[in-house]
């Protein structure tokens, strides 16, 4: 009876903790900073939903992303991605068919989870080079999902839409209450797996060595993968949900330390999604491509930032090495390139 | 204490044998190198020695425990063949590689003082702390390798199975690191070194076992120079590579 009971307060909890965070903290913090500034939109409760999924978005993506790109399946989440919208396809099938009302959500949870343990599974047993297995999920998932689109005479390709191309004034308080509740779940997950995950990605026949259970460290970033592909997807849309798995990361390869670089990464994704909501709004235009287009940028301006740095840094270096009687080299190093030979 | 005690190991990658009836103690304290021509399993044994594969037939202990099933793996120090690229690109420190030792004993939660101890006592030993706030990706290999090591003294490994770990290192900082290999050995770390250049194992090694599918040899390295063993195992080939690897 105590646990039915814990069980069916479960969400009750859940949803206090959203009306607090949401309405006492954040739209407190938003309304203060809309009289404080004279930004209107700031108070709008819809803007106020749609900043909140920005910034959870901006913390998981990057944070789980940080582990794939490194491990080369920066295109995982594109799989996934695909696999979550063929589970949405799954969900509005049935509903359709069987009269039900199942989140599609939910089912795109299941299907993209069942997908990111089939990719390790071909990587782990058949021994298909992760690419290949990727390509092979990615394609069958999204056939699915449009043979189930036409299955019903194009009755649910309306449903469908808002998930490819994603949205922000569509963002429900239910939808943010999901995103908030699996950024907190991804979040404590990845802080208590940070050291296996880390050591696995770094040196994954070494971490084996050392005792770790790197397979069962390799299914759980997968399903962390899936997670949170399926909680951005309503507002990045499904072909544009990949992005801020990788985007960020990438743009903070440069960083010396990876507990930083991940921080980096958060960072970055914050400028991109706030950046890109607010965009969405004033220009009414695709949030997900707002997001992803300013993400780019800014990746790109730190690219071209870096690689306009490495001739000076290279001719300090010079002049340092020059200055250095005994020959060792030493200083810092700021993204110039192989330097300090032993 | 017998470290690992192979008996009768027999592997293959499917129908293909690559170690047959392998039977192998290395004792405590021993710095063994593991010799044969290219393809000969020396790799695959000496994954299977430290437990990172299992044997089809007979069987492997690791500090008297089944080598797949070692609890405490934190034992176990392994520096693969492309330890060099650990990491690829990663942002990673030396500081944090070497930190990574210490994970497995303590997955979550603050480093305690003797986990700080003995990073930077690792740190020390292999002479890197001037490297330590540099990422691992901008440095040679020579420095790479050290890291890898530092690593699995950081972890407080009591066995150092290394495979191949100089491939791609100059001249220079290979002599370096064997000798750095001889110096841990000689404070008391059990080695195993997987390593195709003969004239370094017979060199720093204690023990040589000479692998072609079969064990060929196992004993001390002035024997294993006199003896037929070498011949045996590297079949007709023997005198170009007596010629090339003196």
């Amino acid at each position: 009876m105590t646990g039915a009971t814990a069980v069916a307060r479960t969400p009750l909890l859940l949803g206090g903790l959203l009306d607090w965070v949401l309405d006492d903290v954040w739209g407190t913090v938003l309304d203060a900073l809309a009289a404080l500034t004279g930004v209107e939109m700031l108070s709008y409760p819809f803007m106020q939903r749609a900043y909140l999924a920005a910034v959870c978005i901006a913390v998981i993506g990057p944070l789980v992303g940080s582990f794939l790109v490194h491990r080369e399946m920066a295109m995982i989440g594109d799989t996934l991605a695909h696999s979550a919208f063929a589970g949405v396809a799954v969900g509005l099938f049935v509903n359709a068919t069987f009269a039900l009302s199942v989140p599609p959500l939910l089912t795109a949870l299941v299907v993209a989870v069942v997908a990111a343990v089939l990719v390790q599974l071909l990587v782990d047993r058949v021994g298909t080079y992760t690419d290949t297995s990727l390509a092979v999920v990615l394609t069958g998932a999204f056939a699915v999902g449009s043979v189930l689109i036409t299955a019903t005479d194009g009755g649910i390709a309306v449903g469908i839409n808002a998930y490819l191309f994603g949205s922000l004034a569509t963002v429900t308080r239910e939808n943010v209450g999901i995103l908030f509740a699996m950024t907190l779940l991804v979040t404590a997950v990845v802080a208590l797996a940070y050291r296996p995950l880390l050591y696995a990605t770094f040196d994954e026949v070494g971490a084996r060595a050392a005792g770790l259970h790197v397979g069962r460290y390799n299914l759980l970033l997968v399903v962390l993968t899936a997670v949170v592909v399926v909680a951005a997807m309503q507002i990045m849309g499904v072909i544009l949900v990949a992005a801020m798995l990788v985007i960020p990361v990438a743009t903070a390869g440069g960083m010396r330390g990876f507990r930083r670089s991940v921080a980096a990464a958060v960072l970055t994704g914050l400028v991109a999604t706030v950046s890109g909501a607010t965009l969405s709004y004033v220009y009414d235009v695709a949030a997900g491509g707002s997001i992803v287009l300013v993400a780019i940028a800014v990746y790109a301006a730190v690219g071209a930032g870096r690689a306009a740095r490495a001739p000076v840094a290279t001719a300090v270096q010079t002049l340092r090495t020059a200055r250095t009687v005994d020959g060792r080299t030493v200083e810092a190093d700021g993204g110039a390139g192989p330097d300090g030979r032993d | 204490m017998a470290v690992v005690d192979a008996r009768d190991v027999t592997f293959g990658y499917g129908d293909t044998p690559v170690v047959e009836d392998v039977s192998l103690t290395v004792e405590a304290g021993a710095f063994l190198g593991l010799v044969g021509p290219n393809g000969s399993g020396k790799t695959t044994l000496l994954a299977l020695l430290v437990g990172l594969r299992r044997p089809d037939a007979g069987s492997v202990t690791l500090f008297g425990e089944p080598a797949h099933s070692v609890a405490d793996g934190q034992r176990v120090g392994y520096v693969a063949q492309d330890a060099t690229h650990a990491g690829g690109r990663m942002p990673v420190t030396v500081r944090e590689a070497v930190r990574m030792g210490r994970y497995p004993h303590r997955p979550v939660g603050g480093f305690t003082a003797d986990d700080r101890r003995a990073i930077e006592s690792a740190l020390d030993r292999v002479d890197i702390r001037d490297l330590a706030d540099r990422r691992v990706d901008r440095l040679s290999g020579g420095q790479r390798q050290r890291v890898a090591i530092a690593r699995t003294l950081a972890a407080e490994a009591d066995l150092l199975a290394l495979d191949e770990p100089t491939v791609g290192v100059d001249a220079e900082s290979r002599e370096a690191f064997y000798g750095l290999l001889a110096e841990l050995n000689a404070s008391g770390l059990t080695v195993v070194l997987v390593e195709h250049d003969i004239g370094v194992v017979t060199t720093h090694a204690t023990e040589i076992a000479c692998l072609n599918r079969e064990l060929f040899f196992h004993g001390d390295p002035e024997t294993f120079v006199e003896t037929d063993a070498l011949a045996d195992a590297y079949g007709g080939n023997q005198h170009v590579l007596a010629h090339d690897h003196p």
